[in-house]
């Protein structure tokens, strides 16, 4: 009764849903490329073609999604302990702070490998502070999530205004941005991964913080489904009620899980800070951290389901900067319509098919266990 | 023109596996207040929601002043004469009376119109009947009593001629009650009809013309109140099922393992729920707690078990004198030899979503047994939940499988197993067969008194007085909060359902 839809198999749960939804999704944008008076299918062509063409374009997608596994991990984890943290984006602004500070003193001295762990850490004590103390004033004064970490959002944002404006940038320089990094504070790119099934990554910034979100994503799961720190959140985000019964903490998991979410966000900043633009510059998030929540919608909050969620999404910025390039009708807006759409149908009306389809699947026969319970 | 105002016929209404109005009638006649009693959960609620347009009957059909009608919303009541007045106000708080009063039923896009048009209106309501109210005042500024008085005020701006009212003194002082119900009386003298749902017998005695009885969603008796009792209806209300047959032996009762000091507990509202009960259970004996729902025993459950906070009050544990007041929490008193069968399983007692194993350890997840340091050991969690799983027949015997697919019994298996396979020295269960088929009742019951002949004290709660009676050592009535008696188990019937009914109580007020 707590689930107002039919439970559906586990393939169509995961599989036919997101497929359906993403289908229309693109269906729409279609009649959007149609307005504007371009040919949808051209533009379909330029996307996939501009997101999987070539060994660079892959390493492009990749290299995009790599961030969106880290931002979609974090909304992640704090779903399931019943948290909606709205503030990947701002945390994992913060979090680039560590990577810089690390890059900054270590990477004219010791070599890639030295700094990156530092820089990880420096990003995961980062991001975690900004998230903690949303996190504490929910648990502590009832503050809602959703309300103080968009504000953190915000105070963050200007707080590397002033940082990138007046501590970090080097004297004389008149961009907003710390110094370029010495090879220190450079990630190797993973060419010879993309090299094995015969890709030539071309200029694309695709490295090795790919490999920690694919660890981080694998850790995420141990963290949910075997440990007891995940029972625990998992218990606190199906039923309050229960939880307290159970004698935990709801104040210690809130903050704990807010402190990960905001880890998870904060390492981010290690993908676009070291492995692209050897420097940390002003906004460079871009908005990662609110297409987190898509991902990790779209995802269904598996790591599982993340990841191909990141990928796709990877791949709607890559291929959406060439067709913008491609096709100069659609300007860089239009593209920004069309994952707004996707991310519509993906996550925000991720609903919207589900009665039908449950109907579908109850009338299909008695295999199902909604079936079988109505019929009792 | 009929002389019924609702007649209602054979309405039906299942939640998912809860059938919640099993083929209701009733009828209501026009001018009179017409009662209706059951304990919580009996479905009142939901009739009058069906009533209401709040839900839609499965089956069956509603009349209402001789035609039939389709209630499909509660704006079809209000335009078929019923308004209601809920036991959760349904006020702005931050509003005018009259704003709140013309909320919704404006009848002008220009607003000053509309507000002059009701303020005369309600002023002819109030002078009609006598309900005074200042219509400038805020509602967050007037007492409960007051704010009552504007909903029925709402009610009656739209023109309602039947007036259902949701367990309406459960927020108000006798006082207020009393004021009410002088206020219902006038509004019968001038024609309405009066629906009036609560649990509360001395109600239903004072103001009613007629009273008709729901139980376990069921319409079972429908009396004129001058020909019934106290006595009659509180057998009605509790019901009078074929008593279960339990086998149980002579009770050897030991030391105390378990006692409650002067507990006092209040909800939200800063109303006393539980108030100053104290009592002790010894080893190997079993007391049951019977009272109707929502006499605070679902409040003293909670607070001893740790998951309340007292307002002042202490237990003793195995001796351990435990502050309640402060941070009693769950897990400390479970390792200080305390299980828990929580009255909800639904939203406490198990998490729906969690697989069987998963629930297995609920509450006791710290425990070495099931952990590798911090991971979960998953091979020992599924091993003992196999266990426990043939041991107490749980079926289907699944460990993985979703706990919201089994069975209403072989969920509260799960439970049982948990909290008494970890052989706790004191025992509570509430409700442990609620919503449980009759097979697993009988298992249920073998296994409270297996428990208490290994010596455990066991305090039950439940608002089965059939299972009160057939289970406990020693019966305590709760009555408004209080502990208003104790009887032996072979008290009759009528004896405890005047104590439930807090009959003894107006005796002594009387006095």
């Amino acid at each position: 009764m707590s689930n107002p839809y039919a439970k559906l198999p586990g393939w169509a749960e995961y599989g036919l849903i997101p497929l359906i939804n993403l289908v229309v999704a693109f269906m729409v944008a279609g009649l959007v490329v149609l307005l504007v008076g371009e040919n949808p299918l051209d533009a379909a062509y330029h996307m996939i073609n501009g997101a999987f063409g070539r060994g660079e374009y892959i390493g492009f997608t990749l290299y995009y999604a790599t961030t969106f596994i880290f931002t979609g991990l974090s909304v992640a984890v704090a779903f399931h302990a019943g948290l909606f943290n709205i503030g990947s984006e701002g945390q994992a602004y913060i979090g680039g702070i560590g990577v810089a500070l690390a890059c900054l003193w270590l990477d004219q001295t010791m070599p890639w490998y030295i700094v990156f762990p530092i820089a990880m850490f420096g990003s995961i004590l980062f991001g975690a502070l900004w998230a903690f103390l949303p996190g504490w004033l929910q648990a502590k004064r009832g503050s809602h999530i959703v309300i103080t970490t968009i504000m953190f959002n915000f105070i963050a944002s200007s707080l590397m205004v002033y940082l990138l404006t007046r501590v970090l940038k080097p004297l004389g320089s008149m961009a907003p941005q710390t110094r370029t990094f010495a090879e220190g504070g450079q990630l190797p790119k993973l060419d010879w991964l993309l090299a094995i099934f015969g890709l030539d990554i071309g200029n694309a910034p695709f490295n090795i913080s790919f490999l920690l979100a694919l660890i981080a994503a694998f850790g995420v799961w141990v963290l949910i489904w075997r440990t007891k720190l995940g029972y625990e959140m998992r218990t606190m985000g199906h039923s309050p009620s229960a939880a307290r019964y159970a004698g935990i903490s709801e104040t210690r998991i809130i903050i704990v899980v807010m402190m990960i979410s905001g880890g998870l966000a904060g390492m981010m900043a290690l993908n676009p800070i070291m492995g692209e633009q050897f420097r940390m510059q002003l906004d460079f998030v871009q908005g990662a951290g609110f297409v987190g929540i898509a991902v990790a919608l779209m995802g269904r909050s598996h790591p599982a389901g993340i990841i191909p969620a990141a990928i796709l999404f990877g791949m709607l910025y890559q291929g959406g900067a060439e067709i913008a390039f491609e096709m100069p009708a659609i300007s860089r807006d239009m593209i920004v319509i069309i994952q707004g759409l996707v991310i519509l149908f993906a996550g925000a009306l991720e609903n919207m098919f589900r009665p039908a389809i449950g109907r579908g699947f109850a009338s299909f026969g008695q295999r199902f266990p909604v079936a079988a319970q109505k019929g009792a | 023109m009929s002389d019924i105002a609702i007649e209602l016929r054979g309405i039906d209404k299942s939640f998912g596996l809860v059938h919640a109005n099993r083929n209701i009638n009733l009828t209501v006649r026009k001018g009179t207040i017409h009662g209706i009693i059951g304990e919580n959960g009996a479905g009142k609620s939901t009739l009058m929601s069906i009533l209401y347009g709040f839900y839609q009957a499965d089956k069956g059909e509603i009349v209402v002043d001789g035609k039939t009608v389709t209630i499909k919303d509660p704006n079809a009541a209000i335009a078929s004469g019923i308004g209601m007045v809920h036991q959760h106000f349904m006020l702005v708080e931050n509003f005018t009376v009259l704003e709140n009063v013309m909320l919704g039923a404006e009848d002008s896009q220009i607003l000053n119109t509309s507000i002059a048009k009701a303020r005369v209106e309600l002023k002819r309501l109030e002078r009609e009947y006598a309900l005074e109210v200042d219509p400038d005042a805020l509602i967050e500024e007037l007492p409960v009593g007051l704010q009552q008085r504007v909903e029925i005020l709402k009610a009656l701006y739209r023109k309602a001629d039947i007036l259902i009212l949701d367990e309406p003194t459960g927020v108000l002082t006798p006082a207020e009650a009393d004021h009410l119900f002088r206020i219902l009386g006038q509004l019968k003298d001038q024609g309405k009809t009066i629906i009036l749902i609560t649990h509360k017998l001395r109600e239903i005695m004072a103001i009613t013309d007629e009273v008709s009885v729901m139980r376990r969603g069921e319409m079972v008796a429908t009396r004129p109140t001058g020909e019934t009792s106290v006595e009659e209806l509180a057998e009605l209300m509790v019901g009078r099922r074929v008593l279960l047959r339990v086998d149980k032996g002579e009770a050897n009762p030991g030391a105390v393992k378990f006692s409650v000091k002067n507990l006092t507990v209040r909800d939200g509202r800063g109303v006393t729920m539980v108030d100053n009960v104290s009592f002790d259970i010894r080893a190997g004996e079993i007391v049951g707690i019977a009272g109707v729902a929502g006499n605070g025993q679902s409040e003293l459950l909670e607070t001893i078990s740790g998951i309340r906070k007292a307002v002042s009050g202490s237990v003793d544990l195995n001796g351990t004198p435990i502050d309640m007041t402060g941070n009693a929490d769950p897990r400390d008193l479970r390792d200080r030899g305390l299980a828990h069968v929580p009255e909800d399983r639904h939203h406490v007692g198990l998490v729906l979503k969690f697989e069987e194993s998963e629930n297995s350890i609920l509450g006791y997840h710290h425990d070495k047994r099931y952990l590798n340091g911090v991971f979960l050991n998953m091979d020992a969690i599924r091993a003992d939940a196999e266990e426990k799983i043939k041991k107490y027949d749980i079926r289907p015997p699944n460990p993985r499988l979703r706990t919201a697919n089994f069975s209403g019994g072989n969920q509260q298996k799960i439970v049982l197993a948990r909290e008494m396979e970890r052989g706790p020295d004191v025992l509570i269960i509430g409700q442990p067969t609620r919503g449980v088929d009759v097979g697993a009742i009988e298992f249920i019951h073998k296994r409270i008194i297996e428990m208490r002949d290994q010596g455990k004290a066991v305090l039950l709660v439940s608002v089965e007085l059939d299972e009160i009676r057939a289970l406990s050592d020693r019966i305590l009535v709760m009555f408004a909060g209080r502990i208003v008696g104790e009887r032996a188990p072979d008290a009759t019937e009528g004896e405890l359902g005047l104590l439930m009914a807090g009959v003894e109580d107006r005796k002594e007020a009387a006095e």
